[in-house]
């Protein structure tokens, strides 16, 4: 039966208070935390059906559906996530969590530091990729689930997928990595101090703690996300979208904004810089820099990744040169090397890194026929004796929405 | 499981491979051959494929699909991480024939390639008649097809050869049965097993 792709509708985000100290990568540790997330489909009974859905570097725990406040604001992976979607929430449970450190209702720099009831701002702990994939398991525990159908991300959110099969290789079956990389090149980390470098010397930065002087670094994290987004964008597709467009008729011979691609980028830093904390921006790119599993390992990302045991759907796009074809293809040619099975796909597409969120047949629907396969495993159907939706209190986690 | 049954030259090609084994298939199509190597054989098993619509029907068979292109070579691939390297029908398509064959080399223990013989007598009567043959193992006009290098069966023995590879099988086949008289001009299809050291 074939149905028609739809919406989750209108969704609620919910959260989860954690009591217990998180230990850090860096020796810190977070007192106590809050983690916001939301949930869409049903959970089966077997608890066999659930799929952690990771952000990337400006998303959030809202993956899909519309929040009853904002109706015209649909999920980060709306396109993805759904009824009849390729992650089909009529099969599966899928969980979307705002990472600790970031500014959308997680505890992050904006949250006040229990020690002093000032925002934490600059004093917030850096934190890494595998904590956040330590505070998701804290997550999954709460939720009660013991291991996930599958942990999929696109970009940073790739990367906690492979993190996932690295730390907690029994608690997931399958790893979904699209557009991602097993590490930063020094371009990428340049491109990420360019724009950290914007936020700290904007004069309303405060080394971080803006907050008290009620002011926001707003001309800095607009630079910051201008930057971001031309490493989004393929070369082909901006030329495609501008080219060399003016807004009026001819040169200004003047600074302001002339070319329909700086007016692009102006509203895009804009509009971010209205909604993004430049801490987090600061946190959040500082996370993608450190992420390097084969680090450990004298560099040697097959050594690294032995401990993986999950089936992995790899997937790039050929004209993302922000992490390109050549990165995904090392994560497989390490599984190769370790005889666990994969699935790797390079889409043709011409929309650089952004390709992950856009809509693509090709890349559609081969994350469906992966599905379909893992739902195929899943042995009970989500609509036998179904959970009640607010399963979440697990021992000594208290709810709250 | 799979529960269709195996193109006759593809079953052939299946007979060469031990059980539970390590076979790489280059472009492996549709993934039908590696499927009953697992499913039958229980052999562990990754395919290379180019195209879009093959990467998703070998996804679909749950076949460890990887999309790449094989004239950039099998870089992807450790020496000796298989046992068996198949390289089915694509030979004449490309570019670097020896290249391919002398990675194979490198991968695995044993080869498995397959081409359209060229030496049919009907391709040499259409030569003989003054056009390049068309066929149905062939069937493409000289101006838009793929196949770039054909080759006869002494040919490719030669090349195989030089690449130091010593062929132990070979199977002959036209409308997908063996043949056995006169097969250089007979068969339609050619498939040689071969040792790769």
């Amino acid at each position: 039966m074939v149905q028609r792709p739809g919406s989750v509708g209108v969704v609620r985000p919910q959260t989860l208070h954690f009591a217990q100290p998180l230990r850090l990568t860096s020796g810190a540790s977070i007192a106590d935390y809050t983690l916001m997330y939301e949930t869409y489909g049903e959970l089966n009974a077997a608890r066999s059906n659930a799929v952690l859905v990771c952000h990337a570097l400006n998303a959030s725990h809202h993956v899909a559906g519309l929040h009853a406040e904002n109706a015209t604001s649909a999920g980060w992976w709306d396109n993805m996530v759904g009824p009849g979607k390729p992650v089909d929430t009529n099969r599966f449970f899928v969980v979307g969590v705002n990472n600790l450190g970031s500014c959308f209702g997680s505890t992050g720099p904006m949250s006040p530091d229990p020690a002093t009831g000032k925002p934490y701002g600059a004093r917030f702990p850096v934190v890494t990729v595998e904590d956040w994939v330590d505070a998701q398991a804290r997550l999954a525990d709460a939720l009660g689930i013991e291991q996930w159908a599958a942990v999929m991300g696109g970009s940073l959110g790739g990367m906690q997928a492979l993190s996932w099969t690295l730390r907690y290789p029994r608690r997931l079956r399958h790893c979904v990595a699209v557009a991602s990389t097993p590490k930063l090149s020094a371009q990428n980390i340049a491109f990420n101090e360019v724009a950290r470098t914007a936020i700290r010397s904007d004069p309303d930065f405060y080394g971080g703690d803006y907050y008290a002087h009620g002011v926001v670094p707003r001309r800095g994290l607009s630079v910051a996300r201008m930057i971001g987004h031309i490493t989004y964008l393929s070369s082909e597709d901006m030329a495609e979208k501008f080219g060399r467009m003016l807004r009026a008729q001819d040169y200004a011979f003047g600074y302001e904004v002339e070319f329909e691609v700086e007016s692009y980028l102006r509203y895009q830093g804009d509009k971010f810089s209205e909604y993004f904390d430049a801490n987090t921006y600061l946190l959040i790119t500082r996370a993608l820099d450190y992420f390097d599993p084969a680090k450990d390992h004298n560099g040697d990302l097959t050594a690294a990744l032995a401990a993986a045991r999950a089936r992995f759907l790899i997937v790039s796009f050929t004209t993302d040169w922000r992490f390109p074809p050549v990165r995904s293809r090392e994560i497989v040619e390490a599984l190769v090397a370790h005889d666990r099975d994969v699935t790797y796909a390079e889409i043709d597409a011409p929309h650089g890194h952004d390709a992950f969120l856009l809509d693509d047949v090709r890349y559609h629907r081969l994350v469906a026929a992966y599905f379909d396969l893992i739902h195929g495993e899943t042995r009970v159907s989500p609509h036998e004796s179904p959970l009640p939706r607010e399963s979440g209190a697990g021992a000594g986690v208290g709810a709250q929405t | 499981m799979t529960t269709m049954t195996l193109r006759s030259d593809l079953q052939q090609i299946a007979d060469w491979i031990a059980p539970k084994s390590a076979v790489l298939d280059l472009g492996c199509g549709d993934g039908a051959l590696l499927a009953h190597l697992r499913d039958v054989k229980g052999c562990r098993c990754y395919g290379v494929e180019i195209d879009d619509d093959n990467v998703l029907a070998a996804t679909r068979l749950r076949v460890n699909v990887l999309q790449a292109d094989l004239e950039s070579g099998l870089r992807m691939f450790d020496d000796d991480r298989f046992d068996t390297v198949v390289l089915s029908q694509t030979l004449q398509a490309m570019h670097r024939s020896e290249d391919i064959l002398r990675d194979m080399a490198r991968v695995a223990r044993q080869g498995v390639v397959s081409f359209p013989n060229f030496g049919h007598w009907r391709n040499a009567l259409s030569l003989v008649a003054g056009r390049m043959p068309v066929a149905p193992d062939i069937p493409y006009q000289w101006y838009d097809t793929p196949n770039i290098h054909l080759c006869t069966l002494k040919d490719f023995e030669i090349l195989a050869a030089q690449c130091g590879l010593r062929v132990t099988d070979r199977s002959l086949l036209a409308r997908g049965e063996p043949v056995h008289w006169l097969p250089s001009l007979r068969a339609t299809l050619a498939l040689y097993r071969f040792e790769t050291r």
